[in-house]
């Protein structure tokens, strides 16, 4: 966090000197670890064991905040007698189908009773117990390298810092979410901080970090392929609105969709919108399946897409498989690459490592590129969205020089200028871009759209045209419009609330009156829980919103997460819907039966609860379950195998591999190595070796080293660091870590290497986000091999390892013969085409926020 | 001029420079670096606050260094953060006293193979704006001044590039641009203290590492952060320059460190390199005097 979010980890350091315990578990001691109280290095992979051996301390020791689990959680949910968990079935839950690499759910869902004692066999609260009872002290040690004494120290800690009194956060940034597992290692986490009482109270949750200053925002109104505005779930082929919506929970404050979906088609189609027509439900874009950033680049390499809008995105540094994303680039039509400053994905035709090795030839390659200088954040105006769900205005401080311009101005007069062109047209495709409102007002010379309208926009109108307040307003008729349901109030009273920068010395701890959150304003997500069934605050030092039975409304330092005048005794009629089929101890308001959710019945592609599964490079087998990989990741087996965990592997990529960033370069690096003040704090791509792999591998400190895996082979300085501490694992000795920064490319002050070369293209199966936190690797002394001899070099580590000597689709025509190369990779031992056809229909149930991750952090 | 205006406390540094009463207090850095998280931002704000140039691109590599490639103060790097890896004892990280309350120790870090943990210390470097300034003290064309918040400048407009004042620095601040031949450093940002600003540095510490205020109660808030650490059993940690008993009288810029001073790169003990001019003066009028007494004598007998 110090590493990676040095402003945010203020609070950390000022909660420290006010004794706060703060822990830090991570395979590298950064930044974070120098100022915690404790750093316990763990090998990249292995965190579902930990975090699991954590839920199976609290559940064997009783330390669960037993009145919070059984009132606010669905642990007394029963589940049926055909439900196989992974603990009896070797890794694999019931419903497991090999043959496409997917489940069934139908065995997972609850069958309606509920156990209050939590001690039915059957009930969640007992299949987790068991589920997780594997995963003891000693399994840490074996799968993490951390020690059984030390594992000791963080449990007891925890289960001290959590309950009536004292509450515990968990803080986690791509280092838990870029991983086949990414989803459930988040899901791990959920578990335990429910089991201890954590969620929905003051010094609680679950913080994510996200990679830019505005992923979070970049979420909620998606640039993601599966989901629409606020976590409605993005239409399948062929689906009416009513089986669309039919999909969504009819209880909860889910069961508000229609009038969520229908404000949104209001928002996006005005008065063309109506219920004759569905409100233009029809016009929206319908998924067939994955559709994400890496099944997106082999349709490039396939021929089947010809243009591609690069906005503020480095693929050829910032994805795994750096190569692949670049000869997917040369194989387009057409590229738009809108940034800041020149970037490797618009310059790989000229300087990419593939026109070095001589696999692309520049003269061949037929993908015209249009760059396009953006407009930084200084020079706009607009709001960024941090973790806490807080959106903070900023507004523009000088014209964007020369060209430049805001991605709103690049997409608003390209829009404008497509439906001037099409404003003719009779065809009724055309129907959807000309009915669009596309009517914002421009300021200033360079005709500049109004940010603060888009804002308007998304917080939405009532019927007489005034500025919706909250979204509890939003009607399912039409008469009400709102871009965005969760953003509803943002522009209450017709005033930019995301503005308010009310010092916090003028108000309440809470700070309503800075900036603006979602939903409501509310600053914690279910609040209601930091009071007990009956309304009143678990303690004293945790109070945080409460029942006054006097006043008859929930009361307290933020906006209580519940509707104000539900009184906690509160119980639904039987076939209530929405809200109204909530108790007024029902907490968790946006799942369907207002619990959270121990056991996860739908929504997830891999499963109802987190299952320990190796990456899929490692250097050990799974010593969990017998299935030693996950059996759902997405891994696109027909085009870009990854090793199996072969015996003859470990021999030749006998090292850990992981990525991660530094504080002084930003992500892909075109807006820190392209400014000499940053560039020269970390001027060479190096990696980090133990003193101890140093000695190994002959590294010297300050020389060069090359590190090759099955895809590619890069060079970096060495930094031989004690703060890399080799990890020893019973019954397999040591085992070592090389850690790499990936900020570097061919562009810029400072060059070097991409390190997202090296990382294969292994997704989970949940948001579709890569691998990129661990794989295999070799490392050896000295630069390596210039031009073709380079690829040389990773192909005969791969003849070594039983691998094949290809891999990854080759150039159709942009290579040095003009001859089609092979496609499908001759993997010897590569299974049938097994793909991800099965899509996202998994993930369309909108459940918790959070969404698909973006790739380039 | 007071007796101390060389060497000793200095009450009023300022004044002894020869503003007249009513001149602002004196002002200063008191840096923590035990809540430094080595972010670098304070180099950053520098360098685009008082535009300092842009690095030669071709001469950029790594220095290997842990995680440091400034390597040290210069003409054109007027904060520097060190980075320090320690093996040190492994020690308890936490434990509970006897009411159950946690203890966190100092150190934070893992064991290797030898029991020993790893600590990694970070501390941003700056000119020490000293009540003694060598600098000052040696430049012979008053390019160097004190100013009223008594601080140590250099005027860019009258240096004529002797570098005097660099050999005069205990510390090793002080530098010659290879280009201009003229000697720069840290100005506490004078520009933003005429203006009622904090030294860009201390505005762009995210954690409060680098804390700028009036140098008297800063040195009581460093007190009282010392006693802090203390009493959590932190017993190396110490405050350098604090003291305006010290060997430059105290400096303007102090720390609070978590070792000893040179494992920082910071000289142990300081002392202004004009200490001893009086006495040196002294001896020279001394010297002069007898010689001039020798000669008068060796005249005499010869008359005699």
């Amino acid at each position: 966090m110090a590493e990676c979010h040095p402003v945010a980890f203020q609070w950390v350091v000022q909660a420290k000197q006010r004794g706060a315990t703060v822990l830090h578990v991570d395979p590298r001691f950064t930044r974070t670890s120098a100022l915690a109280s404790a750093h316990v290095p763990t090998r990249a992979g292995g965190d579902i064991v930990f975090l699991g051996a954590l839920i199976n301390y609290v559940l064997a020791g009783g330390h669960e905040f037993r009145e919070y689990v059984t009132a606010y959680t669905n642990a007394a949910d029963m589940l049926p007698a055909d439900f196989v968990d992974a603990e009896d079935g070797d890794g694999l839950f019931s419903g497991y189908d090999q043959e496409t690499r997917t489940y069934d759910n139908a065995t997972w869902q609850p069958t309606g009773e509920r156990d209050l004692t939590l001690s039915h066999p059957r009930c969640v609260f007992q299949v987790l117990k068991r589920h997780f009872a594997r995963y003891t002290p000693e399994l840490v040690d074996e799968v993490c390298g951390i020690a059984p004494a030390d594992f000791e120290r963080i449990a007891s800690t925890l289960v001290a810092c959590s309950g009536r009194e004292k509450t515990t956060a968990w803080v986690y940034a791509v280092g838990w979410t870029q991983h086949s597992t990414g989803v459930q290692h988040i899901r791990t986490a959920s578990i335990l901080q429910t089991l201890l009482g954590n969620m929905g109270r003051p010094g609680g949750g679950i913080m994510a970090l996200r990679g830019h200053a505005n992923i979070q925002g970049a979420t909620d109104i998606p640039t993601l392929f599966h989901l629409l505005g606020g976590y409605l779930p993005m239409p399948a082929a062929g689906e009416s609105m009513e089986a669309y919506l039919r999909r969504i929970p009819d209880t909860g404050f889910w069961g508000n969709k229609r009038a969520y979906l229908v404000s949104m088609l209001k928002a996006w189609f005005g008065d063309a919108a109506s219920a004759a027509n569905d409100y233009c439900f029809g016009y929206l874009p319908r998924i067939t399946g994955d559709h994400g950033t890496y099944r997106t680049t082999l349709d490039m390499i396939d021929g089947k897409v010809k243009g591609y809008f690069l906005l503020g995105e480095n693929p050829a540094v910032g994805s795994a498989g750096g190569r692949l994303q670049r000869l997917a680039l040369a194989n387009l039509d057409w590229l738009v690459v809108k940034d800041l400053a020149m970037i490797e994905s618009a310059t790989f035709w000229q300087k990419g490592p593939e026109i070095e090795s001589g696999e692309l030839v520049t003269e061949r390659i037929g993908t015209e590129v249009f760059f396009l200088p953006a407009a930084a954040h200084v020079e706009k105006d607009g709001s960024f969205t941090n973790t806490q769900r807080l959106l903070q205005w900023h507004e523009k401080a000088l014209d964007p020089p020369g060209d430049a311009r805001s991605d709103l101005s690049f997409i608003y007069h390209l829009g404008r200028k497509i439906r001037a062109k099409l404003a003719s047209s009779s065809d009724p495709r055309d129907r959807p871009v000309l009915d669009l409102t596309w009517d914002y007002p421009v300021e200033g010379e360079q005709e500049e759209p109004s940010a603060v309208a888009v804002l308007a926009e998304i917080n939405g109108h009532a019927a007489d045209g005034s500025p919706l307040s909250a979204f509890t307003q939003l009607a399912g008729d039409g008469s009400t419009s709102c871009g965005s349901w969760i953003h509803a109030g943002v522009f209450a009273g017709g005033v930019n609330q995301s503005a308010r920068r009310k010092p916090d010395a003028e108000q309440s701890w809470v700070a309503l009156e800075w900036g603006w959150a979602w939903p409501a304003n509310r600053r914690i997500l279910y609040n209601r829980a930091s009071a007990d069934p009956q309304g009143r605050p678990w303690s004293e030092a945790k109070a945080y919103i409460w029942w006054d039975a006097d006043a008859g409304e929930w009361t307290g330092h933020d906006v209580p997460d519940i509707e104000k005048t539900k009184p906690p005794s509160f119980r639904p009629q039987p076939g209530a819907r929405a809200q109204a089929a909530l108790s007024g101890a029902d907490a968790f308001i946006m799942q369907a039966d207002g619990k959270a959710a121990l056991f996860v019945p739908s929504g997830l592609a891999d499963g109802p609860l987190p299952v320990h599964f190796e990456p899929a490079e490692s250097p050990l087998r799974n010593r969990v379950y017998g299935q030693d990989t996950s059996p759902v990741s997405v891994q696109y087996r027909d085009r870009l195998p990854v090793r199996a965990q072969v015996a003859g592997h470990a021999a030749t990529y006998p090292y850990v591999v992981t990525t991660y960033r530094l504080t002084e370069h930003h992500t892909a690096g075109s807006m820190s190595r392209t400014l000499g003040r940053l560039a020269e704090l970390q001027p060479e791509l190096f990696c980090e070796v133990s003193p101890g792999l140093a000695a190994e591998r002959g590294l010297a400190n300050g020389g060069w080293a090359t590190i090759i895996t099955a895809r590619a082979a890069i060079e970096a300085r060495v930094l031989v660091t004690r703060r890399n501490r080799p990890l020893r694992i019973p019954g397999e000795g040591v085992i070592h870590q090389v850690g790499l920064p990936y900020h570097w490319g061919s562009e810029g002050i400072v060059t070097g290497d991409s390190v997202n070369d090296l990382l294969p293209v292994v997704l989970d199966p949940n948001v579709y986000i890569q691998e990129s936190k661990v794989a295999t690797c070799d490392i050896r002394p000295g630069r390596r091999p210039r031009g073709p001899a380079r690829l040389e070099l990773v192909r005969q580590y791969r003849e070594q390892a039983g691998l094949g000597a290809e891999w990854e689709p080759q150039q159709g025509d942009a290579g040095p013969d003009a001859e089609p190369a092979a496609g499908p990779d001759a993997e010897p031992d590569a299974e049938p085409a097994a793909g991800p056809d099965a899509g996202p229909a998994q993930t369309g149930h909108p459940a918790a926020p959070g969404g698909t991750e973006h790739h380039d952090q | 001029m007071t007796s101390n205006s060389l060497y000793g406390p200095l009450e009023d540094v300022s004044g002894d420079a020869g503003y007249v009463a009513g001149h602002p207090e004196r002002v200063g850095f008191f840096t923590d670096t035990s809540v430094c998280i080595g972010c670098k931002a304070c180099e950053v704000a520098c360098k685009e606050w008082n535009g300092l140039p842009d690095p030669d691109a071709d001469l950029l590599k790594l220095t290997g260094m842990s995680y440091d490639n400034t390597a040290e103060l210069g003409s054109n790097a007027w904060r520097h953060v060190a980075f320090i890896e320690q093996a040190v004892p492994q020690v308890s990280v936490l434990s509970r006293d006897g009411a159950g309350q946690l203890i966190i120790s100092a150190s934070a870090g893992d064991t290797d193979d030898s029991g020993q943990a790893t600590r990694w210390l970070m501390a941003s470097d700056v000119c020490k704006h000293c009540t003694h300034a060598g600098c000052l003290d040696v430049c012979p064309t008053g390019a160097l001044v004190r100013t009223e918040f008594g601080t140590v400048i250099v005027q860019p407009d009258v240096c004529n590039g002797c570098a005097y004042c660099v050999s005069a620095c205990p510390f090793g601040v002080i530098d010659r641009r290879e280009d201009d031949g003229r000697a720069w450093k840290c100005t506490m940002c004078y520009d933003r203290l005429r203006g009622g600003l904090e030294p860009a540095c201390a505005k762009a510490c995210p954690t409060d590492s680098i804390q700028f205020g009036r140098l008297d109660e800063l040195r009581v808030t460093a007190q009282a952060r010392l006693a802090e650490l203390h009493e959590a059993g932190i017993t190396q940690a110490r405050l350098y320059g604090a003291d305006p008993e010290d060997g430059i009288g105290g400096a303007g810029a102090f720390f609070l460190l978590l070792d000893e001073p040179q494992v920082y790169g910071l000289p142990p003990d300081p002392v202004v390199t004009t200490r001893d001019l009086p006495a040196m003066w002294r001896w020279a009028g001394l010297a002069a005097g007898a010689l001039a007494a020798g000669v008068a004598v060796a005249f005499a007998g010869r008359r005699a």
